[in-house]
This record gives structure tokens, C-alpha cells and sequence, in this order.
């Protein structure tokens, strides 16, 4: 397994990150030390072993559809956006 | 830890640690101060204090706060450029929790940006420096707390424990360090690094004042669907006859004979105290490393996608259109370490790769898991160091991600399982360095530990 230059862009890509030229090979380097290393479970026979997300085993945890008294505000809120114009936050052009 | 009362004033008391905070200001435990609100808030509790109305069980105690805790006073900043001027719209849970019982925040330390890394130097705000040796790390990622802590500035500091967050921090600067069981205290207004490993607690100086501190952030949360009922209760158990095994996969090769030596030696003083100590080895702990740097970035790379510059934090103004600001937004606001964790997060969950490493780590988890429950059968606490070596010199491993990580190695395999698992000051290497000892147990068992720690308290 080595980690090529195309996985390094796809992988920006994904996460929604710019990466400039010259970051690219010593990202190279050290994303391929990462996963030389996390590749060791190979080593492990999981073969039918249950996979555990979350320690508890806990699943879907309900609570009553109701509307609740939230500590902030929508003005509060709307003031942490950089740009927002009649309670709408703005962004640059999409298309 | 003084509490204010008729003769000791809230005022004094958030006054001193003021002032330490100064004296020690070249350390860099702290981000910001909260200091005209700390003030004002110990003049309320002295007020209240001389007309004889009920005061918390923390009154007017000041205490520092890991600054990826939420709280409307000041910004909070995850120590990254992303959340550089972010005034927080709510309180975290443990937050509340204290300042209802008190006590008073002057201070949001420093940790490394998001939490990610162990030695405080991955802060955009710079590191922090060791308590004992000011050419050294302070560990981390909660460095600041730690050594605020250290230094006697605060009785008590906050911290967060993903990996080792606050275990290792502590045992770099001899103080206490208590990562409790998964889910006893909420996460509810705590910056998000990987749910299902983060817990919130605490530095402190003695296992008491750690007890006090945790029996009052921890219990259920209707904000945090993972926290457990509270099983936290005021006073520590009889730790009488319990036993306790010597972990001798984390006593060998490339751990230091400095590291090795302070943990023996702590393993005698148990024996002393009237504690079978016996010596376990649990081979699946190699592994632990490997499984958390698959699962975590993986959680960090989800949680992290909430950033993108359009409702709060950094917004980049180098954008043309709004794929650039998200992108350019990710690339300045974090630092390379986060960058790093959501690219190979974003690689072991894709297309391709998803079986080979995610759900093969998740599937190690529970053989590690189990190995630890086999562990349980035999013995009821796990001794091992904190981390291999003591606190090491800035910029020695900042630039090889993988031998930071190894840092973590005696620390991670707890998190995966969901146990809890404590820091206590063991001893000092021959360079003057503090070295950890970790006490685990099995889920649950919180107190235990700490009540072992304490029956060795003043034990030479």
C-alpha cells in the first residue's frame, strides 16, 4: 500500500480542502507512514467478529417530538455567520 | 482545596489565581482570561456568604478551562484559527454544573487545535511550555490545563480525553489526571473531536479534590443521548484487598528506563499498602494504537465537516465562488494536524477502503474489548506508564505525525474500550522530569481508581 499524489487530491477533494502544490509530497509521505502503520491489523483474524461503533452498544436513543426552549436565540445565532442580510445568511454565487 | 467560607473570601481566592496567572504568564497556559467576570462573580458569593444563604460545594473556587468548552464569557477558540472569534452561544453541561456549585472560571487554557495531537504545540496560538523544564512540551492536548495545574495557579482545571488528552498532559507535569468511563459526563457544549471516544474531566492536585470535581459534572444529560445515569457518589469506596496487575506489554522495549523505573516502583509501594500487585500481559494492546488512528480520524473527519466558513467561525476571503469557500475556508482555518486527521479519516471510511480499515478496526475493537474483559476476570485495576517517555523538547516530533502518535500508545487502547482511566503522579527521573502512573479499570470502576491513588497519597 503506498499512497499516491491522485489519492492526495481525490482525498482533498472529499474532505473539501485546498491543498497547495507544495504541500502535496510531504503529505505524501507522511499520510503513507499513517497508513503503513494502521495497515498492521491486517495481522488480525476478525473473521466474524461483530464490529462495535459505540462501547454501550447503545442504538437509536428517542426522545418525545417536542419543541424545547433552545438558550440562544435566532439573533444570537445569526450573528456568528460573517454575512447576513434580513435573517439570511449570505454566501458567494453557487452557479 | 481552600473553599470560601466567613474567613477565606471568594474575592481572595480568584484574586491569587489571578495573580499566579501573571507571574506564570511565559508558561502559556492560558488562551484568555475571564478575569473582570471571575472577580465579579466571587463578590456575588461573598455577598451571599455574609447574609448566610446557601453557597455551592465549589464556592469561589477558581479553576481553569480547557478552552474547547463552550461558555458565553469570552470566545472559545478549540485553539484554531477557525474559531479565533467564537463567542459562544451556549454553556456547556459541565460548565453549568460547576458554576452552579460556585465555582469560577478564570481562564480558557490552551490544547492543541481541535484537541488533535499531544504536546500543545499543534495550538495556532503557540505551545505551551512544561511545568518543570520550560524547554519542554506540556504535553496533550490538554497542555495548558495541566500545567496550570501544576504550577498551583488553579486547584482544579477541565480538561477532554480522546486518547489520552488529559492522561498524558498530566503525567508530564505530576499532577492528577481522571478520564472517566465513557459517557459520565456530558459532552453536551464541548468542541466535538470523536464522539464515540471523548470524555470530559479533570486535573487536579489530590484524589479528593478530583472526587469532588467529578461527582459533580458527572450524570445524565437529556443534551447528550450517551451519558450514563449517574453513577458517581460523593464519597471514594474501601479499596482494601483489591488486585492489581502490572501490564508487562507496556514494560519493555521502547519505554524509557526512567518510565519503567518510576512504575515499579509504584507497583512496590502498592504491595506495601497491602495490594496484590501481579504481573498480566494482554498481547491484543499492540493493536490499540492502529485501531484508534483508524476510528478516531475517521470521527474527526465527520465531525470536522461542519466547518465550512458559512454559519459561524473563519470565513476566508480568498473565495470566487462556494466550493472555494469552503475549501479555501478548511485550508487556512486549520491547522496541518487537523488536516492531516480528515484526510486519512476521509481515506480509511471511502469507496474501497471502507472494509479493509474501518470496519476492520471496528472489529479489533471488540476483540480488544474482550481481551480486556478476560483481563478483568483476574485482576481488578491495570497498572502501565502514561506514555513512553517523559515530557520531550519542542519541535523533536512535531514535523513526524506517526512518532507523535506513538505517544499514545499506552493511553489509546482505554478510550477504544470505553474505560476509565487515571494519571497519578508516580515520580521523578533522574533529569528531574515527572512521570505518570495509569490505574485502569473496568467501566464503572472510576472511583476505585481514584481511591487507590489515594491510599498511597504521602506514601514515600
Amino acid at each position: 500500500m503506498s499512497i499516491t499524489r491522485e489519492d492526495v487530491l481525490h482525498l482533498a477533494t472529499l474532505s473539501n480542502i485546498s491543498i497547495a502544490e507544495d504541500e502535496i509530497e510531504p503529505l505524501i509521505k507522511k499520510l503513507d507512514d499513517i497508513v503503513g502503520y494502521i495497515s498492521q491489523l491486517d495481522e488480525l483474524d476478525t473473521e466474524g467478529v461483530e464490529p462495535t461503533y459505540q462501547c454501550f452498544d447503545m442504538e437509536n436513543v428517542w426522545r418525545n417530538d417536542e419543541i424545547e426552549d433552545f438558550e440562544a436565540n435566532r439573533e444570537d445565532l445569526l450573528a456568528l455567520t460573517t454575512e447576513c442580510e434580513d435573517h439570511q445568511i449570505k454566501v458567494p454565487k453557487v452557479l | 482545596m481552600k473553599i470560601a467560607d466567613k474567613n477565606t473570601k471568594a474575592v481572595d481566592l480568584v484574586r491569587e489565581a489571578l495573580e499566579k496567572a501573571k507571574q506564570y504568564e511565559d508558561y502559556h497556559c492560558f488562551i484568555s482570561m475571564n478575569e473582570a467576570r471571575a472577580l465579579e462573580k466571587a463578590r456575588e458569593i461573598d455577598e451571599k456568604i455574609a447574609k448566610g444563604e446557601k453557597v455551592g460545594r465549589l464556592a469561589g473556587v477558581p479553576y481553569a478551562l480547557k478552552d474547547n468548552y463552550l461558555s458565553p464569557e469570552g470566545v472559545t477558540t478549540a485553539a484554531a484559527k477557525m474559531l479565533d472569534n467564537f463567542p459562544a452561544p451556549i454553556t456547556a453541561t459541565a460548565v453549568k454544573k460547576l458554576e452552579d456549585e460556585g465555582a469560577i472560571m478564570i481562564g480558557r487554557t490552551n490544547l492543541d487545535a481541535y484537541a488533535h495531537g499531544s504536546s500543545t504545540e499543534n495550538s495556532y496560538f503557540g505551545p505551551t511550555a512544561n511545568a518543570y523544564d520550560k524547554e519542554r512540551v506540556a504535553g496533550g492536548s490538554s497542555g495548558g490545563s495541566a500545567v496550570a495545574v501544576a504550577l498551583g495557579i488553579v486547584p482544579f482545571a477541565l480538561g477532554s480525553d480522546t486518547g489520552g488528552s488529559i492522561r498524558q498532559p498530566a503525567s508530564f507535569n505530576g499532577v492528577y489526571g481522571v478520564k472517566p468511563t465513557y459517557g459520565t459526563v456530558s459532552r453536551y457544549g464541548v468542541v466535538a473531536m470523536a464522539s464515540s471516544t471523548d470524555v470530559m474531566g479533570c486535573f487536579a492536585k489530590t484524589a479528593d479534590d478530583a472526587n469532588l470535581v467529578m461527582d459533580i459534572m458527572a450524570g445524565k444529560d437529556p443534551k447528550d443521548s450517551t451519558t450514563l445515569d449517574k453513577f458517581w457518589k460523593e464519597d471514594l469506596p474501601d479499596p482494601k484487598g483489591k488486585k492489581i496487575g502490572l501490564i508487562t506489554d507496556f514494560m519493555g522495549d521502547g519505554v524509557d528506563s526512567e518510565v519503567v523505573r518510576c512504575v515499579k516502583e509504584y507497583a512496590e509501594k502498592l504491595k506495601k499498602a497491602g495490594y496484590e500487585v501481579e504481573e498480566i500481559s494482554i498481547p491484543m494492546l499492540k493493536y490499540g494504537l492502529a485501531i484508534y488512528y483508524i476510528v478516531q480520524p475517521a470521527e474527526v473527519a465527520s465531525n470536522l465537516s461542519r466547518y465550512d466558513g458559512v454559519r459561524y467561525g473563519f470565513r476566508s476571503s480568498k473565495t470566487t465562488d462556494l466550493d472555494s469557500l469552503y475549501q479555501e475556508t478548511r485550508n487556512e482555518g486549520f491547522m496541518p494536524e487537523n488536516k492531516r486527521r480528515i484526510l486519512v479519516g476521509n481515506y480509511v471510511l471511502s469507496s474501497g477502503y471502507f472494509d479493509a480499515y474501518y470496519l476492520k478496526a471496528q472489529k479489533a475493537r471488540t476483540l480488544l474489548i474482550n481481551a480486556y474483559k478476560d483481563a478483568f476476570k483476574k485482576v481488578d485495576a491495570l497498572l502501565c506508564p502514561v506514555a513512553p517517555a517523559p515530557a520531550f523538547k519542542f519541535g523533536e516530533k512535531i514535523n513526524d505525525p506517526l512518532a507523535m502518535y506513538m505517544e499514545d500508545v499506552m493511553s489509546v487502547p482505554q478510550s477504544m474500550a470505553g474505560m476509565p482511566s487515571i494519571s497519578v503522579p508516580a515520580g521523578i527521573t533522574k533529569d528531574g522530569l515527572p512521570v505518570g502512573a495509569q490505574l485502569s479499570g473496568w467501566r464503572g470502576d472510576d472511583q476505585m481508581l481514584l481511591a487507590i491513588a489515594k491510599s498511597l497519597e504521602g506514601v514515600e
